[in-house]
């Protein structure tokens, strides 16, 4: 019990994970697909944060006169910074997703994908 | 001395000119393709220049922003990386010579956008190649598959759905690899990769490096469509442009493979990959199944271009065995095959590229009496066929002559029998091909008694690259010893 609570940041990241994962295997609209990815990578972010930051540290900023504090004292930014980056990536991503999806909009009138393959046979 | 920018010349170069393209197509149309093959040209002859300092100086570091590594992002080409690098960048600019005349035809009205994206995709397959840092991996990662997913939904009728499904099991691929950045990150608390190969010997017993050891694998798998994982491929690289398909397909893949080799076997210790888990023995199963799989599904396909997508997912189980096998022979082989797969592959695809340019159909059974009128293309049809199959003046026989000397040094007698079987295969994949287009009288013969040999009607901006990979695929072939000699060699990882 105790080891569950304790790391509650990666239970949640991966409960999230599975939903996205289950939403871009078995929804069969498109958009819905879509939904799901975006939590998928969502809690991708989640997680890179959580092992960043740590309870009742600071940020890793020395102002002018202040003293350093320990190494321990500060959280470390540096999965902070890696997620600007992935959330570029991945709106990006999504940007691209969305055009694609109304390119298959405009050829078959529907999101469905069952009946896209069946519009295709 | 100041260090070489050649190491970032070769990225930077086609990701300033992929924004340029679009403001010079307002101005000048025509420009843009000239502006394009000037920059595929500079990048070529930066990857060879590196190869040249490489092989006289050794390993070059080039460290971004001057910052030095582990904390700052450090490009470090070895002859693993430079060897790779110039695969990327001359295939890139042969088919990027090709892509004017069937650019024209297919969507005259987005040149220009076409060619921005098609230099994109090359800055992000070389950014994965020369990055020496496992975040700036995975940025490169996305681009070149961002760039893949629109270059793909460009095509035909099925081709924005395929593209659909690729972003699907691409993005899971990649989300993948970054947990695994993720997980090693937590353990070691570095991303460069000089970094970490030291400091991962001593974690060999760490369930979190275990973690990120088994979504690295997963996650590039994705990428590189090795076998239970491949899904996406056949239908993305059917329904895509066919200039798209002989870049992507030829291109992506070896880059998955090459970051397969990378980080499978120079990243973590080598005692890692073979004892602490079985890795070795699942990428030679899986790999083996992806072999005899590829080509039995190759068989049953009547559309070409769609044969050659299964023929390149057992080309992929050729590298992923030759890796599985874990000694020297066998990664010699997958090094080789990545070169040799990549001339292959984009000559096929051009191929298929060429014939379709002309009016001809797909369908396999649709092209009989076709080398009257495509001698040329024809004879490079057959020639890179005899190599897909392993006929030994070509390039195809010597990968695979190494991959069987590997899998009879670790005494792997099933994996000798995959590799053989699957050379009879191929045999009959393109012996089939060839007897249509050479044996079978056409359809119309009686008819319009039209037996008169014509010329190809190709544009000679596909003619001359189809050329040029032909004669690579031959001079490949016969100076694979040097290659290997000089190269490869020294880009096998210690310890193997």
């Amino acid at each position: 019990m105790e080891f569950i609570i304790s790391k509650y940041n990666y239970w949640l990241y991966i409960s999230l994970m599975m939903i996205g994962f289950y939403a871009m295997i078995g929804k069969k609209n498109l958009v819905k697909k879509l939904i799901g990815m975006n939590i998928f990578q969502t809690s991708i972010i989640l997680y890179f944060i959580s092992i960043g930051s740590k309870k009742g540290a600071t940020i890793p900023i020395v102002a002018h006169g202040e003293p350093v504090l320990q190494a321990s004292q500060y959280i470390n930014p540096l999965p902070h910074v890696l997620m600007l980056t992935a959330i570029v990536v991945m709106v990006s991503t999504f940007g691209v997703a969305l055009a694609i999806l109304l390119l298959i909009h405009r050829r078959y009138h529907t999101l469905e994908e069952d009946e896209i393959i069946r519009l295709r046979r | 001395m100041t260090p070489s920018p050649f190491p970032i010349l070769i990225i930077a170069v086609p990701l300033i000119t992929a924004f340029l393209v679009i403001p010079l197509g307002w101005l000048k149309r025509s420009l843009c393709y000239p502006l394009m093959i000037l920059s595929l040209s500079l990048s070529t002859l930066s990857a060879l220049v590196i190869l040249i300092h490489l092989l006289s100086d050794g390993t070059l570091h080039y460290r971004l922003g001057g910052w030095p590594p582990p904390w700052g992002i450090e490009y470090v080409i070895d002859h693993l990386n430079a060897f790779v690098a110039l695969i990327v960048s001359v295939i890139s600019l042969l088919i990027g010579i090709s892509s004017k005349e069937m650019v024209q035809k297919d969507f005259p009205e987005k040149t220009v956008f076409f060619y921005s994206l098609f230099l994109l995709q090359v800055t992000g397959l070389l950014g994965i190649v020369v990055t020496g840092d496992l975040f700036n991996l995975y940025v490169f990662l996305e681009i070149a598959s961002i760039a893949g997913y629109a270059l793909i939904a460009i095509g035909e009728d099925g081709a924005p759905f395929a593209s659909f499904n690729y972003m699907i099991y691409g993005t899971i691929g990649a989300c993948f690899y970054l947990l695994g950045v993720g997980y090693l990150y937590i353990a070691t608390g570095s991303l460069n990769m000089t970094d970490l190969t030291q400091l991962l010997p001593s974690l060999t017993s760490s369930k979190v490096v275990l973690l990120a050891f088994a979504f690295f694998v997963v996650g590039i798998a994705i990428k590189m469509a090795l076998f239970p994982l491949h899904v996406w491929l056949p239908d993305a690289y059917t329904y895509a442009p066919s200039v798209v398909s002989s870049l992507v397909a030829p291109l992506t893949t070896k880059v998955g493979a090459y970051v397969l080799i990378r980080i499978l076997l120079h990243l973590f210790p080598h005692s890692f990959f073979i004892e602490t888990i079985p890795a070795a023995l699942l990428l030679r199963w899986v790999a083996g199944i992806a072999v005899i799989f590829g080509c039995i599904l190759a068989l049953a396909q009547t559309d070409l271009k769609r044969m050659l997508g299964y023929v390149l997912i057992a080309e992929i189980g050729y590298i992923g065995l030759g890796i599985g096998l874990g000694n020297r022979n066998g990664l010699i082989g997958a090094i080789l095959h990545i070169l040799n797969d990549g001339l292959m592959m984009a000559c096929l695809f051009l191929i298929v590229g060429a014939i379709t340019f002309k009016g001809w159909p797909r369908k396999m059974n649709l092209l009989t009496g076709i080398h009257r009128k495509m001698p040329l293309t024809m004879a490079t049809l057959v020639i890179s066929g005899l190599s897909v199959i392993g006929i030994p003046p070509t390039c195809g026989f010597f990968s695979k002559w190494y991959l069987v000397l590997g899998a009879i040094d670790s005494k792997q007698w099933l994996s000798v029998a995959i590799l053989l079987a699957s050379s009879l295969f191929n045999a009959i994949l393109f012996f089939r091909v060839i007897e249509k287009a050479y044996f079978e009288p056409a359809r119309d013969e009686h008819e319009s008694e039209d037996r008169s040999i014509e010329m190809d009607g190709v544009p000679f901006t596909i003619l001359i690259p189809l050329f040029i990979l032909t004669a690579g695929i031959l001079s490949v072939g016969l100076l694979s010893g040097k290659i290997i000699s000089g190269i490869i060699q020294h880009a096998i990882p210690a310890g193997f």
